[in-house]
């Protein structure tokens, strides 16, 4: 009896329909995926070029320097960049940290620019942010490694599919965060702009965005931490760099080289992280 | 003409407000509406105008409506119904565009919590309106300054509103909204936020700036001190009505309703009730037409032991006392000249209370009210008393 009702509907061809509508839009949308791909991947190639041309001392140098003046002339995490940098260039991970640092920027940047307006939009409507929070809960709890799927139809494999997977999965904390950081500018702020007249872009650039900067900071931190996690997963689709090594390495199981490459995307990860974090910080205490 | 003109102004929150508003009109109360629609009742009905160059304040307690309203005139809250007019204009009925506009040019605001944007300098804070207007960096920073001078700021425009006391923050409040040279100050519990004393200092420098300025201010507060401090006129609110409207002495001495008669019993009239308010009428002989006989005479029918001397101009000359009277009389002098005194203590007619205290406990004789030399009252000791005890009814000679 209860397997006649549970049969009673057929299973829904849920999955059928999902390829189809992959191969579809594959199809379809060709003339808009092949030159993206084409000017995208050159585009980054470039940057990589560019990045990977500085020689190591120097690239080593500006990194600490930069570090040096974010953190208030501190040399803690100027020395980290130091020894950490060199220990990658002495392993001979160089270039693969470069095409992964790489991957990082250019998605980073990217989920930026489309997270923050985003956010924006969530914060100035409730439309909008009934819409949109369900898409960021479903965009950050699937698998990322299902991304990887329709990226590689969309794009083939390398660099390209590689950012697009990432943006995917790392652009919600931007659009979250900014949304937050609008909505917690105490009313007395927002009144005081109206009551002088402001239009509505003037509030936001006047007074919102500047007072939402400390947590917009704290979720552009948080998207690149995830797209650096991203890019490294994204090496299962070709993408270049640290993570493809240490795929290699868990193919050949070779604990040696896994552990190093490993090592490699830590030391990148706490770089980029205080970094960040620094940006955020510095104006929460000025506040 | 009235610079603001406030109609039938109601603010319903929530859902049902068409319900609520009809509700109202059959005269339900705000638990009532409550209970029926679910609606909350802001502000019922308000009217009133304000006169330019006036100190307007709208006092209540917290709940009364009295924020609420404030924002109904500059429509950061859009009003159910009702209109606001300013300088003849109706703001309810303007788009987005002009409603800009008269928040630019007419109308400022003080907040409560000052309102300050925390990444801007008090300079860049004072010069936010007209930034926002769009006028010249050096227009606009040279008024700027001159604003934050006005309220004594001159010294730290530089600085960061964190790095200022709270006193401190306020002006820079008071100098952003003055910067735009608007006709109306909208004070929303400007002072509340400020301890005892500083509260003070910016209430006169208020009265101080309002002498020289000729702003119209439309003052919220809940506290009575401030608002008889600073008002021109109160307006009462409570439970989203307006009470009471009328001058400080007004709503004092004749309380519209038991509400307001509770809430002005609390205060300290001593610093509100003056001279003109206990004084009665004086008992007066004129001097050159009347002699001791007619002195004595007067205070025997009326039992007191001594008796003013004016003139015909009722200018106060001084007093004669009974026993100087009786000895004149016995002694066959005629001209009260002879036997007048004229240690009697005098106070203005707009003296506080407090004031008179000092006087009256030196004095041997009644205090003398007078205004420009004239004789307007005197005031006995028991007065004084009754006026502080609330006792009854405070009679006003004038």
């Amino acid at each position: 009896m209860s397997d006649f009702l549970m049969n009673i509907i057929p299973k829904i061809p849920v999955s059928e329909g999902v390829t189809w509508a992959v191969e579809k839009m594959t199809e379809w949308f060709a003339f808009l995926f092949d030159p993206i791909k084409e000017q995208f991947g050159s585009f980054m190639e470039f940057v990589s070029g560019l990045l990977g041309s500085i020689p190591p001392v120097i690239f080593i140098i500006i990194v600490a320097v930069i570090a040096f003046l974010l953190t208030g002339k501190k040399l803690g995490l100027a020395t980290f960049s130091i020894v950490g940098l060199w220990f990658v260039l002495n392993q001979g991970y160089w270039e693969q940290m470069i095409d992964t640092v790489t991957l990082v920027i250019i998605s980073s940047v990217l989920s930026v620019i489309l997270g923050v307006p985003i956010g924006i939009l969530m914060s100035k409507s409730k439309i909008a942010s009934a819409i949109i929070t369900p898409i960021l809960d479903f965009m950050q709890t699937m698998p990322a490694f299902v991304y990887l799927i329709p990226a590689v139809a969309f794009f083939g494999i390398g660099m390209v599919p590689g950012v697009i997977a990432s943006l995917i999965f790392a652009t919600p904390p931007t659009v979250r965060f900014t949304n937050l950081g609008i909505r917690q500018v105490s009313d007395e702020l927002v009144e005081a702009a109206d009551a002088f007249g402001s239009t509505g872009a003037q509030k936001l650039f006047k007074v919102e965005l500047p007072m939402a900067r400390p947590t917009i900071m704290a979720g552009i931190n948080q998207t690149v931490m995830l797209s650096l996690s991203m890019v490294v997963i994204a090496s299962m689709i070709g993408a270049p760099g640290l993570g493809r090594e240490v795929l290699s390495a868990l193919q050949r199981s070779q604990v040696g080289p896994g552990f190093v490459s490993g090592v490699g995307i830590v030391i990148l990860a706490i770089i980029i992280d205080r970094l960040t974090q620094t940006l955020s910080k510095e104006k929460k205490e000025e506040n | 003409m009235p610079i603001i003109e406030v109609e039938n102004l109601t603010k319903v929150f929530g859902k049902n407000s068409q319900l609520a508003l009809h509700l109202l009109e059959e005269g339900k109360n705000k638990e009532e509406i409550l209970k029926e629609t679910g609606a909350t009742v802001g502000v019922n009905r308000a009217s009133f105008t304000v006169e330019e160059g006036e100190i307007f304040v709208i006092m209540g307690l917290s709940g009364s409506g009295k924020s609420t309203l404030v924002r109904l005139i500059n429509r950061l809250i859009e009003p159910t119904e009702g209109s606001v007019y300013i300088d003849g204009e109706d703001l309810s009925a303007m788009n987005k565009q002009e409603l800009r506009e008269v928040r630019r040019k007419k109308l400022s605001m003080v907040f409560q919590k000052f309102g300050l944007f925390p990444h801007r300098s008090v300079l860049e804070n004072a010069a936010f309106g007209l930034e926002i207007q769009k006028v010249d960096k050096e227009e606009r920073i040279e008024r700027a300054k001159k604003a934050l001078q006005l309220v004594g700021l001159g010294d730290y425009m530089d600085q960061k509103p964190a790095q200022l006391s709270g006193g401190m923050q306020q002006r820079v409040g008071l100098a952003r909204a003055l910067t735009n040279d608007p006709k109306v100050l909208l004070m929303d519990e400007a002072f509340s936020a400020l301890d005892p004393l500083i509260r003070k200092e910016m209430q006169d420098e208020l009265i101080q700036l309002q002498s020289k300025m000729k702003k119209t201010i439309i003052f919220i507060t809940h506290d009575l001190d401030e608002a008889l401090r600073l008002g021109d006129r109160i307006a009462l609110m409570r439970d989203g009505n307006i009470v009471q409207i009328g001058t400080p002495e007004e709503i004092l001495v004749n309380p519209a309703n038991d509400y307001v008669e509770k809430f002005v019993e609390d205060i300290d009239k001593s610093k509100v009730l003056t001279a003109q308010h206990i004084m009665k009428r004086p008992e007066t002989i004129q001097i050159g037409k009347h002699g001791p006989r007619v002195a004595l005479e007067r205070m025997r029918e009326e039992g007191i032991s001594s008796i003013l001397i004016t003139d015909n101009k009722r200018h106060l000359h001084g007093y004669v006392t009974a026993d100087d009277a009786s000895n004149a009389i016995k002694n066959q002098i005629s001209d009260l000249q002879e036997i007048l005194r004229t240690d009697i203590p005098t106070v203005e007619k707009d003296t506080a209370l407090h004031d008179i205290f000092s006087v009256i406990y030196d004095s041997q004789t009644p205090v003398a009210v007078v205004e420009e030399g004239k004789l307007l009252g005197i005031i006995v000791r028991g007065s004084v008393i009754a006026a502080l005890a609330g006792e009854g009814e405070v009679t006003n000679n004038v």
